[in-house]
């Protein structure tokens, strides 16, 4: 018996034959929030959908808390045991409470227990002062925000959200994104929430799915997902922007050299020595010092010389572009850039320790 | 000049003292029209949603026809319900040629593509993901039905004006199922007409007056009805 609250098997899907979901298992544990992350078109929608028995897959089964969902009868009372908020707030015309009061309407709760639940969640997604403007009158934020309390009010077992800040300006999504954060950790209400963006991921995300093309690539925690990918095309979608093929050509006491043809790099695992290796390297692993100042280090540090070809700012930080003869991507501060004057031409040293490297074996 | 202002005499005279033929009349107007409008409805209603949730091959077709049915001119309407209805014609046994009955028959085929064409419209402008925002908040088939009409009242109500609006008004299928017989099938359009044809301009003018209190005051409630709850906040900037 699994402690799964919801759980998927064989889930498969077909538009005109064409396969756009192809998800062996997934579950949701009670409590937890699942992030469900890939890019445009991954068919993380569709699963979204298929999860919320919104649309009856292919092939395959759900249950919901062991018991197999009936797809032919009793269907909504199974539905009404969840909630969705989609990206757009689609707000009924009317004004805000009783939008906020419309999943309790539908299942015909006791007025007293409505209004009561009605108030109790527009304050804490913060639109009480809304209650009585009319839905369309609404900012965009602020019409997400009830769409957010109008899935809370259900109080349902799931609930699932289907990308809520994707159409939100950037300090809006920060402040509701927080929000949202903060009532999930308090409510402890079972979640699935599906974005693009990997910072959403990983803040709201107990566990993180990477589904990519219909498929589930990997489930983890957001440390195994971002710092672990189990493939190419995970660990290039999770951010990593050092990639290097290379194969090992010494093993001692689970110290690797990778020889990738043009460096040699020193990484931890257990590989036999031959195989072929997908080196990652995250850009925040990788430090620069001025060339002349590296000291003494332990054997499992890499040091390698190189020319800076580009430099720009991203956010905080800056994306240092560095020729080691082969290219690799570093970051750093704003502090960094000044104090070692880096201007494009400069040569530098890039440094990374043994155990930043995450090997990926490749067949 | 002289000529409006002894009709509008007229028709303060004929209103004011309640003049029985005139009130007979009227009543018939807008018992016949507001029947026609009412099945326009039940029929317009539940087929402009149907168009509008589901796809079948033929439904540009049917689009097209119901379209066309918006603009159908009320003579043609009236020549066909005639031929129907005459005593040799296929419904001739019902024996209801120059009744209220024929009238109100065509009154809904002139009514009903209105119905249905702007039902089809007021639906097909909620977003396409809303019933399914609305199944996902817990909605059942009968409920999701409901929430989009209640979403779409505004043009719905613009639906049942333009219905009404198209019947109250039309005169070629009143005249010609109905025959403007007095005290039994004679309408505001076609006693006017007959008025103006006997030069008696002033009893047409109240007539006139009457037909447009009664259109506006019927719009005047469709509107209240609509606008309730809303100017309040609608464009209000806080």
């Amino acid at each position: 018996m699994s402690d799964y609250v919801l759980e998927g098997h064989g889930l498969q899907m077909r538009y005109d034959g064409r396969l756009v979901l192809d998800v062996p298992t997934i579950g949701v544990h009670r409590a937890e929030t699942l992030a469900i992350i890939g890019s445009n078109g991954a068919g993380k929608s569709t699963l979204l959908r298929v999860l919320a028995l919104l649309e009856r897959p292919t092939q395959g089964q759900l249950r919901l808390d062991g018991r197999w969902v009936p797809w032919d009868t009793n269907l909504l009372a199974c539905r009404r045991r969840f909630a969705t908020v989609f990206q757009e707030p689609l707000l009924v015309d009317a004004p805000v409470a009783r939008n906020v009061a419309l999943g309790l309407t539908l299942r015909r709760v006791p007025r007293a227990e409505i209004a009561d639940r009605t108030q109790r969640w527009m304050r804490r997604l913060g639109v009480e002062h809304l209650a009585c403007r009319a839905a369309r009158t609404l900012s965009g934020g602020e019409a997400q925000r009830v769409s957010l309390a109008r899935a809370f009010a259900i109080e349902p077992d799931i609930l699932l959200l289907d990308e809520p800040f994707a159409a939100l300006d950037p300090l809006t999504r920060d402040e509701l994104l927080h929000d949202l954060q903060q009532v999930l950790h308090e409510s402890r209400m079972t979640t699935v929430f599906v974005t693009h963006v990997r910072d959403e991921a990983r803040r709201l995300g107990d566990r993180v799915a990477v589904i990519m093309e219909g498929r589930l690539e990997q489930v983890g925690t957001p440390e195994e997902v971002f710092d672990h990918p189990v493939s190419e095309s995970v660990a290039r979608f999770v951010g990593v922007e050092n990639l290097l093929t290379g194969r090992v050509t010494a093993a001692r006491d689970g110290l690797l050299s990778i020889d990738t043809g043009r460096i040699s790099v020193q990484a931890m695992g257990r590989v036999p020595v031959g195989s072929g290796v997908l080196v990652c390297l995250q850009p925040e692993d990788l430090a620069l010092w001025p060339i002349t100042e590296v000291g003494a280090h332990g054997s499992s540090m890499n040091h390698l010389p190189g020319r800076i070809t580009n430099i720009s700012r991203i956010g905080a930080q800056y994306r240092v572009e560095v020729d080691c003869g082969q290219p690799l991507v570093a970051l750093a501060t704003k502090h960094t850039v000044q104090t070692l004057h880096l201007v494009p031409a400069t040569t530098v040293m890039v440094s990374f320790t043994a155990s930043a490297a995450h090997l990926i074996m490749q067949r | 000049m002289d000529l409006i202002w002894a009709g509008i005499k007229q028709a303060v005279r004929l209103l004011i003292t309640a003049d029985q033929e005139i009130v007979g009349i009227t009543w018939l107007s807008l018992r016949v029209s507001a029947t026609a409008t009412a099945i326009s409805l039940l029929l317009g209603i539940p087929s402009g949603t149907a168009l509008a949730l589901s796809r079948f091959p033929g439904w540009h077709l049917a689009i097209s026809l119901i379209n066309t049915g918006m603009g159908l001119p009320p003579v043609v309407v009236g020549l066909f319900v005639s031929i129907l209805l005459f005593r040799s014609g296929p419904l001739g046994f019902l024996d209801l040629l120059y009744t209220p009955t024929a009238i109100i028959i065509a009154q809904v085929i002139i009514a009903a593509p209105i119905v249905t064409g702007l039902t089809l419209a007021a639906m097909q402008q909620i977003p396409a993901q809303f019933p399914l925002q609305m199944l996902a908040l817990g909605a059942s088939r009968v409920q999701l039905l409901w929430l989009l009409l209640c979403q779409a009242r505004l043009p719905m109500l613009a639906a049942v004006m333009a219905g009404f609006g198209g019947v109250i008004s039309e005169i070629g299928a009143s005249m010609m199922v109905g025959g403007n017989i007095r005290g039994q099938t004679r309408v505001l359009t076609t006693a006017m007409v007959m008025e103006t044809g006997k030069g008696n301009f002033d009893g047409a003018i109240a007539l006139a007056l009457l037909l447009l209190a009664l259109t506006f005051g019927v719009n005047y409630l469709l509107t209240w009805i609509q606008q309730r709850g809303l100017t309040q906040q609608h464009w209000r900037t806080p």
